[in-house]
């Protein structure tokens, strides 16, 4: 079976959805793709023991409301099929999405380092654990550690906290001058001061980074460097992320250009490829307020509505302020460079220690004598380690994008171009 | 060595064909310089198979000769290299593939190489994921597997080999010249480039071939032997246009090589959707139980054929002291062992363990000029 969308959105996160509700008042057939079971995103990702904010609801509310928004949840895109047209799958079967219009929502994943230790059972990443919990992980009475950097520990430990888990410490590596500088300008946006105020928490410690996670079969302690001082912590579980990264593979693969590590659009959130837009962590990290207007602003334009898309000008352009003091603070110490020892695994999923990795020119040299990267997860972790501590850039994006049924790959036309 | 020399001998290409001669050449005490662009070479994209062919007596006492080295060597190779001895099972499809099968039985087990001729109800004994009714097959016994990319790397690391990546932008006999202009000289130089080898020596009349290929998620024990199809000989090798032949390799991890392709005329090194369904549908014609099998990825990569399909082994007959080691197309990795030591013998004018006759490069470019 194939299918049409006048516009197709890629990601139901807070942008995807803002994309297909401004853009739903024009009549547009429009399909949205989705990886999750819902829609939400990582940020409002639901699940038993999730607590989702009015406005996600409302927003999904509105979302099955409207008649020409059709949504494929667990949905991912494989290959690119023809000009304009995705070969996507789901868990029952695999087929061709033809479109007129594009937009990336396609968020961002977060950045894991190698620590030793990092692969024992108990250790996650910070959004990661955030995802369990809401999925249903039980935490209660559980002593947890949260480390890396960002403003996603804190949301992280509060969620923690609601299911009855007690943060031992959050360990932001920031320094404090800088994730101060970044809390005085808050008053700027006050909605995020409120926010600030009510996830703070008393065991927030700036300046601080996680060393090792110790235990035998499990995790038992964490080691961590406080202002230069070791300190260890017995504990449940360690929550450890080290900010977000751009998933702008698909991008990429469509060809829309880069800018730095993120998908480069202009005022109209129009990326390099006519036709195509791209909004929310795709295109940087800038939080959810910013997804969600330049979500609105893309599907605005990608249906006309160029005068709407203006009207949200002013509004992104205070997240956009946001985003860029967010950044600056919570940039990452070198020092975490050399957390890695030579028998830490870096790829977990073909078991390369970084003693396998150091020393080669680049990743491909990398990949082919290590095996690093050719794991089921494709180098989605480990690719992105290998970009921060040896500056590797990635290899282009091939199809199949996602591991992807080879009866879905075979609906794709075998006829040779012309 | 000769003052003035880098080397004694210097070879273009880290593949497994330049990894090979290096090898055999410093285990003979000279000091070799490997030169590498960094380009994306065939050995790192093959399947490394390593298999017995037959398709003529050059290729089979080639191939025969060199499964049989790899098999000598086996256990020397680090566990990195995953080498296996596997067996290459051949597939006949139908009666007239089944005499296919028959013949090349004939004929190898004349040439003393072990394989068994297998019915269709054996077959399915031997690999139970084969669709019902196929009319049976030609397992090779003695036929491998590899991972070429380590295998080249541990060949590479033998003691009187040193590795330069440096881009080698001109030849002059046993000299060669760098991007940077720097002049590079040895006793002997060696293009084991593959199918950048044109760039540097445009008289030789290598072109590219593209494959593709897949690789699935891990799944144990589905597939032992490497599975061919028999159409293989008619349908790819002897093709002009776009042709695909079912062909499944287990890999010691659990992983299944999906392939094979080939396409001409073509340098583009994108993976091609249509050929991708292509070879896919082809392989799940003998298999379908793929279908339901995650592939996680898939890449292209060009072999370098000469027009009769051989290598051209052997010094250049208008450029002394330039030596070549090209043209392997898909059979590189199966005979760098005996690509290596025929040159080897050629260089040091020994008696080679082959006949060189039909592997010598006169036989496309015009006898020496210098002689």
């Amino acid at each position: 079976m194939n299918e049409y969308a006048d516009l197709l959105i890629i990601g139901a996160g807070p942008a995807g959805m803002s994309a297909a509700l401004a853009a739903a008042s024009s009549g547009a057939r429009i399909v949205v793709l989705d990886d999750n079971p819902l829609p939400g995103g990582q940020i409002w990702r639901d699940g038993p023991q999730a607590s989702l904010p009015d406005q996600a609801r409302q927003m999904r509310e509105r979302l099955q409301a409207n008649s020409n928004i059709r949504h494929h949840a667990g949905t991912r895109v494989i290959a690119l099929a023809g000009a304009k047209q995705l070969l996507v799958e789901d868990a029952d079967r695999g087929w061709l999405i033809g479109y007129d219009k594009l937009i990336l929502c396609t968020g961002a994943r977060e950045l894991l380092l190698p620590f030793p230790g990092w692969t024992l059972p108990g250790v996650t990443g910070a959004g990661g654990l955030q995802a369990l919990i809401k999925g249903g992980l039980p935490v209660q009475d559980e002593r947890v550690v949260i480390a890396g950097s960002g403003p996603l520990l804190l949301a992280s430990a509060a969620t923690a906290k609601h299911n009855g888990a007690q943060v031992l410490r959050i360990a932001e590596q920031a320094s404090a001058v800088a994730v101060a500088g970044f809390a005085l300008q808050l008053p700027r946006w006050p909605g995020k001061l409120v926010q600030s105020f009510s996830l703070f928490d008393r065991h927030y410690r700036t300046g601080s980074h996680v060393v090792a996670a110790l235990g035998n079969d499990r995790l038992e302690a964490v080691r961590l460097r406080h202002r230069g001082k070791i300190v260890e912590l017995a504990c449940d579980r360690l929550a450890c992320g080290f900010g977000l990264i751009p998933n702008t593979q698909l991008g990429q693969a469509l060809g829309c250009a880069l800018d730095g590590s993120a998908l480069a659009v202009d005022a109209w959130q129009t990326t390099s490829h006519t036709d195509h837009y791209a909004a929310g962590e795709c295109t940087g990290f800038g939080g959810s307020e910013l997804a969600l207007v330049e979500g609105a602003i893309a599907g605005h334009v990608a249906v006309g509505n160029t005068a709407a898309a203006r009207n949200l000008w002013p509004r992104r352009a205070r997240w956009q302020g946001f985003a860029k003091a967010l950044n600056s603070a919570f940039g990452l110490d070198p020092q975490l460079k050399s957390l890695a020892q030579p028998d830490t695994l870096v790829c977990r999923c073909e078991d390369v220690p970084y003693s396998a990795l150091s020393g080669h020119v680049g990743w491909r040299e990398a990949k082919l004598a290590s095996r690093c990267g050719m794991g089921a997860c494709q180098g989605r972790v480990c690719g992105g380690a290998l970009q921060y501590l040896f500056d590797w850039q990635p290899t282009a994006p091939r199809p199949p994008f996602n591991p992807a049924r080879i009866e879905t790959l075979m609906c794709l036309d075998d006829t040779p171009p012309v | 060595m000769n003052q003035g020399l880098v080397a004694d001998v210097i070879v273009i290409g880290a593949g497994i064909i330049g990894a090979a001669c290096a090898q055999a050449l410093a285990r003979r005490g000279l000091r070799v310089l490997v030169l590498d662009a960094g380009l994306h070479g065939a050995t790192a994209a093959g399947m490394g198979h390593l298999l017995v062919l037959d398709d003529n007596p050059a290729e089979l006492a080639l191939s025969q000769y060199s499964v049989q080295r790899w098999r000598e060597q086996a256990p020397q190779l680090p566990e990195s290299c995953a080498y296996r001895s596997n067996g290459t099972l051949w597939l006949a499809a139908n009666a007239e593939e089944m005499a296919v099968a028959q013949s090349k039985h004939m004929n190898l087990q004349a040439r003393g190489v072990t394989c068994e001729l297998i019915t269709g109800n054996a077959l399915h004994a031997r690999e139970p994921e084969l669709r019902d009714g196929l009319e049976g097959g030609l397992l090779i016994n003695g036929d491998g597997i590899l991972y070429a990319p380590a295998t080249a790397n541990w060949m590479l690391d033998t003691p009187g080999i040193e590795q330069r990546r440096a881009r080698v932008s001109e030849l002059d006999g046993n000299r060669v010249r760098l991007d940077d202009g720097q002049w590079l000289n040895a006793e002997a130089v060696i293009l084991a480039n593959g199918i950048q080898a044109n760039d540097l020596c445009p008289e030789l009349p290598i072109e590219p071939k593209k494959g593709h290929l897949l690789i699935t998620d891990r799944y144990p024990r589905k597939v032992t032997h490497t599975l061919v199809e028999l159409g293989y000989v008619t349908s790819a090798h002897n093709a002009t246009g776009p042709s695909t032949a079912c062909n499944i390799q287990p890999r010691p991890t659990g992983q299944l090589f999906i392939g094979a392709s080939r396409q001409f005329g073509t340098t583009d090194p994108q993976v091609e959707g249509w050929m991708l369904a292509k070879m896919l549908k082809r392989a799940t014609e003998y298999m379908p139980g793929l279908a339901q099998l995650n592939g996680i990825r898939a890449w292209t990569g060009f072999r370098a054929a000469s027009p009769d399909g051989l290598p051209l082994i052997g010094q250049h007959p208008k450029r002394k002291g330039l030596w070549l080691a090209v043209g392997h197309e898909g059979m590189g990795v199966t005979t760098a062992p005996g690509t290596a030591d025929l040159l080897v013998a050629q260089l040091f004018n020994e008696t080679p363990p082959l006949a060189v006759q039909p592997y010598l490069p006169q036989r496309f470019l015009e006898e020496a000029a210098y002689a």
